[in-house]
């Protein structure tokens, strides 16, 4: 059915967004709770240089995502962004505002307006994953009404819904601090390493938690998603548990190779999980299905190929823009110095 | 063009009246897309002059070019970044407002857009290589990151504007029982408007770039920095823009007669038709209301002429549709035109002026007229672009998919929408604003010879025994 495809390619497209877009949102979470502008200096610098060159790249992935739901599945689509206008709206000012305020930081020099901008980026970090967890938990919870109507606060104020909105935080904020130990390790630094450790498990643990209490408040609030998820869905459910532990436990033995890909994993595992429980309803509690959802079949075919397209076309260019960035090559910002172009380019030359 | 079925289903047109949140919807998109589209201008065409420069401070080891394309990808940097978030802002929006668009023609109009999804994560990415690479990619390599920047800039705003496009001249797919039964994703995207509109935007993006960093350095010039500097950040986007000009100029003359052909009624508000007749006289200015043109330049024949080289061509009026088909306030849809092609001419003359000197005397021109030109060709080719987007945009109505679907139907049935048009506007008119001055910030530590970013407390640590390039401001 290349309607499954299409829904495989748009939580394809999430997940990355999640793994990718997601760790930038954590970072801003970590720059919020960093302290004051002297203490707080150190982790604020990785975070920014680890965030700089990447996050436009990944926010792309959100749009594409967008693009694919609107195309692909019409009737779902126009219902979420009727009856979940208000979180919607919210999100997508947390997202003008972390851009701008994380853009703008960088030139300016004085430090309350540095104060001001890096507030903005770092509470809208905050925000948005929380609005967008809520959107989500309002469609997995069976709010959304197939013929949309109005916007609706109760759609996405249920214990589950804020609980998933609370639980995307935590799972920014845990992909951060691994990215960001692995970041610290690479240069060398062994206190923002023992740092970011530190507040990787903090978040882990928490993010477990919360997986936890989101599990018991389905149990109440939606058995049948429940049911799934602990049936059918129960692979990728314990997928995700085993990759979290296991990430605690290397974190904690200093191991610095696994738990960038483990953590990473463990988040899929939760989408993948949601997305086999729910399938193949697109609005839970509605007749909207991947396979009835307003889009012909030679949209959805066109949908496939664009999305070849950009796995062929963006899949490498990520992987010459992470290499770059890995290596250090993308350091030190732009225009920043009018000097020459170091000759030898060579990976780390300037530390 | 008589036939009433043509003019879509009188039960569309029925349902056309306005209803509470149609107005505000409206306005706030109008709003949005009016601010995203300056970024978006920028997004396009400033990586090419950026790369332009670049190319002349590498190949003719020219140190001012080459400062010029640092500090100016400096500038890029904030600008993606804005444009970035704000083109997200009308991804969302054309859920949050046009749910009933979305529902029936999302399978349709999402396709251009998927396309464009591709080049925007292209354009993303070498940016972002681009940008950050200045440092540690060597020379050339550092340039070629900079040519997938603009191809993919190019090629998205063909596959966006392949979408207002298509709203204009839809087509491309098969209704069968109410429902889309097959897309054909070449003919969306090739639709009978792209012809005219995609070189249309494009070059305007071009023109609004290249003359408004122009317009900074002749500012600069004004105010007596008569240096090299200037005169070559000045030079590098006027030229580039000013070629382009007269394309411009012949591409919006062909896009004017296909509308006449196309869209005949948005055609008759920008040239005030109001009925149907041969020998139709050009308007300039005026403003009609109550029936009457107040006002205004009025040229025999003339809009025949254009229309079909003779002045017996038959001009179609905006009497031939009922008035619930007719777009709304004629005389800003003409008042916009007037104002779009008389700028145009005016930064062609510009151009024609820089010409003629250089033609002579190898030199730019001297007189403060000049460059008092210059220094507003910026705005001007802004607001023309702007007075474009209202002509093509408010010239549609009522209809948001040409005759097939009204603004009204696709509008969204929440309450509130006042209420995200009051935070767009005031949230806008912040961003905007601290975008200036971020970029005036800039400038200022620019010609103070700061050349190094702000260290603390956030920025990356400076890193040392980076050698200063010349300054010459």
């Amino acid at each position: 059915m290349i309607a499954d495809a299409v829904g495989a390619i748009l939580l394809a497209t999430i997940t990355l967004y999640a793994m990718l877009g997601g760790a930038d949102f954590g970072g801003g979470l970590w720059d919020l709770l960093a302290g004051g502008a002297g203490r707080g200096r150190g982790p604020r610098a990785l975070i920014e240089e680890s965030i700089t060159p990447v996050w436009e790249a990944n926010h792309v992935w959100l749009v594409f995502a967008l693009v694919i739901f609107w195309t692909a599945f019409p009737d779902a689509f126009a219902p979420v962004m009727t009856v979940l206008a208000l979180p919607i709206w919210l999100a997508v000012l947390g997202i003008v505002l972390r851009g701008a305020g994380f853009a703008f930081r960088k030139e300016v020099t004085s430090l309350p307006l540095q104060r001001l901008l890096g507030a903005a980026f770092a509470l809208s970090s905050l925000l948005t994953p929380f609005f967008m967890g809520a959107v989500i938990g309002g469609i997995a919870a069976s709010h959304v009404p197939a013929n949309g109507g109005h916007d609706n606060l109760a759609a996405w104020t249920s214990p589950t819904s804020i609980l998933i909105g609370l639980l995307f935080v935590g799972a920014c904020g845990y992909l951060a601090a691994v990215y960001l130990t692995g970041e610290a390790a690479k240069r060398g630094d062994e206190r923002l390493r023992v740092y970011f450790t530190r507040r990787a498990q903090a978040a882990g643990v928490v993010t477990g938690a919360l997986s936890l209490a989101t599990l018991a408040a389905l149990h109440g609030s939606d058995p049948v998603l429940f049911h799934r998820l602990t049936g059918r869905a129960l692979a990728l459910v314990i997928l995700a548990a085993v990759t979290g532990l296991t990430v605690l436990v290397l974190l904690t033995t200093g191991r610095l190779r696994g738990p960038r890909p483990l953590a990473a994993l463990g988040v899929a595992a939760v989408i993948w999980g949601w997305g086999v429980a729910q399938y193949p309803a697109l609005l839970p509690g509605t007749a909207v299905t991947l396979g009835n959802s307003g889009a012909p079949h030679s949209t959805q075919a066109a949908v496939v190929a664009v999305f070849a397209a950009a796995v062929v076309l963006v899949g490498p260019s990520f992987g010459l823009l992470f290499a770059l960035h890995g290596r250090q090559v993308l350091t030190g910002g732009a225009a920043l110095t009018g000097g020459d172009v170091e000759e030898n380019g060579s990976p780390g030359s300037g530390r | 063009m008589m036939d009433p079925m043509r003019w879509g289903n009188a039960h569309a047109l029925a349902a056309a009246h306005v209803t509470g949140q149609v107005i505000p919807a409206r306005a706030q998109m109008a709003t949005t897309l009016g601010f995203h589209i300056i970024l978006a201008c920028l997004g396009i065409a400033l990586p090419t002059i950026v790369l332009i420069a670049e190319f002349i401070g590498l190949r003719r080891g020219d140190d001012t070019a080459m400062t010029l394309a640092r500090r100016w990808s400096q500038a890029m940097g904030v600008l993606v970044a804005v444009g970035a978030v704000t083109g997200t802002v009308l991804s969302f929006e054309m859920g949050l407002l046009w749910p009933g668009l979305m529902r029936k023609y999302g399978a349709v109009l999402g396709l251009p857009f998927g396309i464009e999804g591709l080049f925007f994560f292209l354009e993303a990415i070498f940016t972002a290589i681009y940008l950050y690479g200045w440092r540690r990619l060597p020379g050339w390599a550092h340039f070629w990151t900079g040519i997938p920047i603009a191809v993919s800039g190019i090629l998205g705003a063909m596959s966006v504007i392949a979408v207002n496009a298509w709203m204009n001249q839809p087509g491309g797919f098969t209704v069968r029982d109410g429902r889309i039964v097959s897309v054909s994703t070449w003919q969306v995207f090739f639709n009978h408007a792209a012809y005219y509109e995609m070189p249309h935007m494009i070059l305007a993006a071009y023109m609004v770039s290249g003359f408004t960093v122009a317009g900074v350095y002749a500012a600069g010039i004004l105010r007596g920095r008569r240096d090299r500097y200037h005169y070559t950040g000045f030079a590098i986007p006027f030229v580039t823009a000013a070629v382009l000009t007269p394309f411009q100029i012949v591409v919006g003359d062909t896009a004017a007669r296909a509308i006449a052909h196309d869209q005949p009624v948005k055609f008759a508000s920008m040239e005030y038709v109001p009925k149907t007749s041969t020998n139709v006289p050009e308007w300039l200015g005026g403003v009609f209301a109550n029936g009457h043109i107040y006002g205004g330049l009025k040229i025999p024949d003339f809009d025949s002429l254009l229309v079909g080289f003779s002045p017996k061509t038959k001009v179609i009026g905006w009497d031939s549709v009922p008035a619930a088909g007719r777009p709304p306030l004629p005389w800003l849809i003409h008042l916009c035109f007037d104002v779009m092609v008389g700028l145009g001419f005016l930064l062609l003359l510009a151009g024609l002026w820089a010409l003629y000197v250089w033609w002579r005397q190898r030199r730019l021109p001297r007189p403060r007229l000049f460059w008092l030109l210059g220094a507003v060709s910026g705005l001007a080719a802004i607001v023309a672009m702007e007075c474009g987007w209202v002509v093509t945009e408010v010239g549609r109505q009522p209809w948001v998919v040409y005759r097939l679907q009204t603004t009204a139907q696709a509008a969204t049935t929440n309450g509130g929408v006042i209420a995200s048009l009051s935070v767009v506007i005031v949230g806008y008119a912040v961003l905007g604003m601290a975008t200036i001055v971020i970029l005036r910030m800039l400038a200022r530590r620019w010609r103070r010879g700061d050349q190094a970013g702000p260290g603390v407390p956030y920025g990356p640590p400076d890193q040392p025994g980076q050698p200063v390039g010349q300054v010459q401001s």
